[in-house]
């Protein structure tokens, strides 16, 4: 399930995030993405919220965009599952933009049984759910990446779904 | 305390410039019936949700008051965001439930209201005040207090269950709800 040198983007998607003008961040932890949580928790101007449920913080997300901000909910793809009622009938359907970062539990049937099944449908979960989303590439800036997003949610304002497999931002 | 006549105690109190969110359910029906302004915003679907959406309104605009009306359905579907919402304290918020212990727009179901107190619940989180109201004059004295309070707040009206005759639909779509709330909020 490695990507990549081993190093964790982390930091760099931190910056590309605040970059890209990001300036809401709430979630669920996963420990595919430590590295992420760990910075945002510990960044007082990022004010991270964490959150008790995945559609909990699609919700503050939502209302944190009506109010004027561009905010990215992370989550443990199990999350995901949680969340589809949230993003059919208020986010996607009101067409409020959110960026979604999921960690890619269960990639390639390799992990923890719980993870196996979400593992394999998550993508068609997105698919389903008109979601457009892109898998993160170590072997790429981030920058680009999270631009590729920004601009996706500006122009369509819908939810956009960034994917991080093991090793990206843990 | 029949519901209709709470939701216009409530907009007794909401100023111009306060914001709402409103749950789903028959409540934002009787709301869009009572008073509907842009400053309203009507969460048709994703139950659970209103509070999770005015907590993060509150902390996005924090020079703003934000009610967030709720029933007793939603508050116990969502009920840990009653937890983040006093963790993270908006100052600004002000969360009022109207209590008939029923799904009302599902047909009257029963829900767990009568054997857990939703106040009590919020005050073991962490809300920095909660007011309980029997009638139309103590919810309206509550609300005018919890006006004055650092929030969270919640206000809760116990509230006849049962559907009221003549109430309308919410007629905008969703992305036209979306879009005149958010440019209220943003003014």
């Amino acid at each position: 399930m490695s990507h990549g040198s081993g190093k964790s983007h982390a930091p760099e998607f931190v910056a590309a995030l605040k970059e890209a003008g990001f300036n809401f961040f709430a979630g669920v932890p996963c420990s595919l993405l430590k590295g992420l949580v760990s910075l945002l928790d510990r960044d007082a101007e990022a004010h991270y919220i964490s959150a008790t449920r995945e559609d909990s913080a699609i919700g503050m997300a939502f209302g944190a965009s009506l109010g004027g901000k561009l905010p990215m909910v992370l989550m443990q793809n199990s999350g995901l599952g949680v969340s589809v009622n949230a993003l059919a009938s208020l986010t996607v359907m009101y067409e409020v933009p959110t960026l979604l970062v999921i960690s890619w539990r269960g990639e390639g049937g390799n992990d923890a049984p719980e993870h196996l099944l979400m593992g394999e449908i998550m993508l068609p979960i997105l698919d389903l759910l008109k979601i457009p989303h892109r898998v993160l590439d170590a072997r790429e800036p981030m920058g680009p990446q999270v631009r590729w997003a920004r601009d996706l949610l500006a122009s369509t304002s819908k939810p956009v779904a960034l994917i991080a497999p093991a090793g990206v931002l843990e | 305390m029949n519901k209709l006549d709470a939701v216009k105690a409530l907009m007794s109190v909401v100023g111009e410039r306060d914001l709402l969110v409103c749950c789903n359910g028959m409540i934002g029906r009787e709301l869009w019936t009572v008073k509907d302004r842009p400053s309203n915003f009507y969460m048709i679907g994703s139950m659970g949700l209103a509070l999770s959406i005015g907590t993060g309104l509150a902390l996005a605009q924090p020079k703003r008051r934000i009610f967030v009306l709720d029933g007793d359905g939603n508050v116990l579907m969502g009920m840990s965001a009653l937890a983040s919402a006093a963790s993270e304290a908006p100052p600004n918020l002000i969360h009022v439930v109207l209590d008939n212990q029923t799904h009302a727009s599902t047909g009257g179901q029963r829900t767990i209201s009568g054997e857990v107190k939703l106040e009590s619940v919020a005050s073991a989180v962490g809300y920095r005040a909660t007011h309980r109201a029997d009638t139309v004059e103590a919810l309206t004295a509550s609300l005018l207090a919890a006006l004055a309070q650092p929030g969270p707040v919640m206000v809760l009206g116990v509230v006849e269950g049962g559907t009221i005759k003549g109430i309308g639909r919410v007629e905008p779509t969703p992305p036209q709800l979306a879009a005149r709330f958010a440019a209220e909020a943003r003014r």
